[in-house]
């Protein structure tokens, strides 16, 4: 029988709260889960707009639009604000949203814990984007931040962007520590861990790596701050220590961030597939498998962002060979989508172009990985453009693809309506081509070797650099189109179904439930089989 | 696990908000403590950080009373207090690693940084910054005299034998810091069994010899690094060797009082009269929290006081 058992009175007193204050006390969810998703689009706009200033000075060769100081503070800014401020919170706010939903729970484990990660991130980024306004200019260092750069060479507000990433790491902790609770506390009777669905599997996984490394993160920059302001001597080799022991701290906590933002992804795509190809996955649990190796192999792999830095030869072999054994769990993963689709009885909705397209377009970016995990190779690549094709093409066509879908999936799930099919298949062609037009070239100018990060290029890499920047403005404006899809649903969508998409019932416990679904999800706990 | 009741999730709450904004006070606060220039309220800046902290205990004191409240009235479930729990042992794991990164900086610039630079080893050619600098540890010379002048005395095990023999291993704080800790965490395990017999008096009494046994820790520790500051001439800013050595002990230092404030709370409860032998999770919570600062401790010892 159910677990949970409520009186039929209770159900009227369980509505959302009015006015402003319902967003700001909310402990329920589906609330939170909105708050999360919302932040993240507007930090899209935010970051994006700071990609748009980037490509606009790389137009053409020259300085034309901005001071290379400036230029500094957008590099490292848009880099800072898409990781943290976009891609994981928007993660946070799918799995807010779906994974009570899906394991049939009446809310997150810890609802008060769950509020508080949610406003620590406006609180952060306010802080961090201030800076930019300071008469000292904001963080300019990239957002790898290395020391010395961003110890004794950084501008004053280096103290705010230390404090900001602080909080930024409690809130993902507390965040994470909620989510696993939940999963591993609050499934419906019978759903063993291995009939959970995939995206709850994806974020089990990704939880825990952000517990393991975000309080590493905290330390890194608990050492820089000790560095800049106490006198301590992490980051100093006058006084013993090591510029380079920055970077192998700082990628033991970023090899696995990579990770964390792209396994949700990972969870998104495999139901999108198995919906549209009205098929279950192929290897449910080898996919469990692939993602468990994906996390245990990224704590050992992060020293190849960092091969040109000195490492001893046993180093680097090691490093090389670990990173190239990722290959085959991700591989296994890509097989398993592909199978799944072979022979299925496959419909093109939007959510399913979004994720065919990821599986194709990630897959490139797993590509010009493996090159790039090749150490003589590497030597070539390193801080190339070749570089900022690869991980772009893993987390724009890659993660933001793989969130895109998935709210393209859930959207109507959420609203009780539809979205408009064909502005969603305009967004996703438009989005499609010009990602590919953005970020395709960088492969040539990079490999022809044109360095990252700075303002100004050699005339030989103009015309690939116009052409990057024409995608690069396509691609911006387009994202508007999608606010105005989103919206348009809220306000005018046609009603949508319980199962929103063909016999979804069997697919998860979200689609059993009302469309939209109520404020609590499961008051009782759904028995599963 | 089938519990009677509904799993109690709040209709709303300000305090996790309340706590939010409370963060933003303290980073402005801390930022502008450590650094007058970045805003306006210069040699007062102190004054925005103890804000800060005043609303941080605040908003803790009412939102841990509230939980406890809401235990007092029944609301909690047993699903709800396993989640308690989950949510426990992720937030000790994470603390886990927090302190990782200080050891993983550690071993590090003791197994690469400092031989490298001492001209050993595959990137020994690192010499050449500061020719005649010479790899040893605990790192009394750095390469840079000037930038960071090195520690008169250090806090090993070894040098305090080869000083003073047998008396000087007698009197080397961190083996009576050892015997205090270590102590305390079968003192506090006792209490647990008190408490899960339904003897409250042994669990009151062993509870609060723990308390004492850590707070000692916690002078002592402070005693050390008085004698550290005053005449051993080793600081924060004595190279690697101090840098490592406070910051490691510090963090620790740090997480023993927050486990005595834990545990003090957990007293006082208990004299209150909560807790019984199905129902102590913030008390095992503190334990928990209590055998984990033990066991840094024991790393502390073996890779920064003895190795």
């Amino acid at each position: 029988m159910s677990t949970i058992v409520e009186t039929h009175d209770d159900h009227g007193h369980h509505g959302p709260a009015k006015g402003l204050t319902r967003w700001l006390y909310t402990t329920n969810h589906k609330d939170i889960g909105t708050l999360y998703l919302w932040f993240s689009f507007l930090m899209l706009f935010i970051g994006g707009a700071m990609a748009m200033v980037i490509r606009a000075e790389l137009f053409e060769p020259g300085l034309q639009i901005v001071q290379p100081e400036f230029f500094n503070q957008m590099t490292t800014n848009h880099g800072l604000i898409m990781v943290f401020g976009v891609i994981m919170p928007a993660f946070v706010g799918l799995a807010n949203w779906m994974i009570p939903m899906q394991i049939g729970a009446p809310d997150m484990a810890l609802p008060r814990l769950n509020n508080l990660s949610f406003w620590l991130l406006p609180m952060a980024f306010g802080i961090l984007i201030s800076t930019l306004f300071m008469p000292a200019g904001g963080p300019n260092f990239g957002w790898t931040f290395y020391a010395p750069l961003s110890t004794t060479y950084a501008p004053d507000t280096v103290t705010f962007f230390i404090f900001s990433v602080h909080v930024m790491g409690a809130s993902s902790i507390l965040g994470s520590i909620n989510i696993i609770t939940t999963i591993l506390n609050m499934r419906a009777p019978g759903m063993t861990l291995m009939k959970m669905p995939l995206f709850v599997w994806s974020w089990l996984i990704t939880a825990y790596l952000l517990i393991a490394v975000m309080p590493v993160l905290a330390g890194t920059v608990t050492m820089m701050l000790m560095d800049i302001h106490f006198g301590t001597s992490f980051f100093d080799a006058a006084g013993g220590g090591d510029p380079v022991l920055f970077q192998h701290i700082f990628w033991f906590f970023g090899h696995p961030e990579v990770y964390i933002m792209i396994l949700p992804a990972f969870g998104i795509v495999s139901h999108i597939i198995e919906t549209f190809s009205r098929k279950p996955i192929f290897g449910y649990s080898s996919m469990v498998y692939a993602l468990t190796s994906i996390a245990v192999l990224s704590f050992v792999v992060w020293a190849h962002h960092m091969f040109t830095v000195g490492m001893p030869l046993a180093g680097e072999l090691f490093f090389m060979y670990s990173t190239m054994l990722i290959a085959i769990p991700t591989g296994v993963k890509v097989f398993n989508w592909v199978a799944t689709m072979f022979r299925g009885s496959i419909s093109f909705e939007t959510p399913m172009l979004f994720a065919i397209a990821f599986v194709s377009l990630f897959t490139i970016g797993g590509f010009s990985g493996l090159m790039l995990a090749i150490v003589p190779a590497d030597f070539q690549y390193h801080d190339t453009y070749f570089v900022v094709a690869h991980f772009h093409y893993v987390l724009v066509p890659g993660s933001l693809f793989g969130i895109i879908a998935g709210v393209y999936y859930w959207l109507p799930k959420w609203t009780g309506n539809m979205y408009d099919e064909t502005l969603g298949k305009l967004h996703f062609w438009l989005s499609f081509f010009s990602v590919n037009l953005t970020f395709f070239p960088m492969h040539f100018v990079g490999l022809a070797g044109m360095p990252r990060r700075y303002p100004d290029y050699a005339l030989q890499f103009a015309d690939f650099n116009a052409i990057v920047s024409v995608g690069a403005f396509i691609f911006g404006f387009t994202q508007l189109l999608l606010l105005f899809i989103v919206i348009k649903s809220i306000r005018t969508g046609k009603k949508a179904s319980d199962e929103v998409w063909e016999d979804t019932k069997d697919w998860g416990l979200e689609w059993t439930l009302d469309s939209p679904p109520p404020y609590h999800s499961f008051t009782v706990q759904p028995e599963v089989k | 696990m089938s519990s009677p009741q509904p799993y109690y999730v709040p209709e709303s709450s300000k305090l996790p908000f309340a706590m939010a904004v409370t963060m933003l006070v303290l980073i402005i606060g801390a930022s502008t403590t450590v650094k007058p220039e970045l805003g306006p309220f210069g040699d007062n800046s102190y004054l925005v950080l103890l804000t800060g902290f005043l609303m941080m205990w605040t908003t803790m004191f009412f939102w841990f009373s509230q939980v406890v409240k809401e235990n007092n009235e029944g609301l909690n479930n047993n699903m709800l207090n396993n989640s308690y729990y989950y949510g426990m042992a992720w937030f000790i794991f994470s603390e886990v690693m927090f302190f990782f990164a200080f050891f993983l900086a550690l071993g590090y610039i003791r197994m690469f940084a400092v031989p490298w630079l001492g001209g050993e080893g595959e990137k020994g050619i690192a010499n050449m910054l500061w020719p005649g600098f010479e790899a040893h540890w605990p790192l009394m010379i750095t390469p840079d005299q000037a930038a960071f002048p090195g520690p008169a005395e250090e806090m090993s095990l070894g040098t305090a034998y080869s000083h003073g023999g047998l008396a000087g291993v007698l009197g080397w704080i961190p083996l009576y810091n050892t015997v205090l800790l270590l102590t305390s965490s079968v003192t506090v395990h006792i209490a647990h069994i008190g408490l899960k017999n339904g003897n409250r008096k042994q669990f009151n009494l062993w509870l609060a010899i723990t308390l004492v046994l850590g707070y000692a820790f916690v002078a002592l520790q402070a005693y050390e690094y008085y004698e550290a500051y005053t005449h051993m001439g080793l600081t924060l800013k004595t190279g690697v060797y101090g840098t490592t050595f406070f910051m490691l002990t510090g963090f620790h230092g740090f997480h023993v009082c927050l486990g005595a404030i834990i545990l003090t709370v957990m007293l006082i409860r208990g004299l209150k009269g909560h807790f019984s032998h199905d129902d102590q999770f913030g008390f095992e919570a503190g334990s928990w929290y209590w055998h984990f600062v033990d066991v840094v401790w024991i790393c502390l010892v073996a890779f920064v006081y003895v190795m």
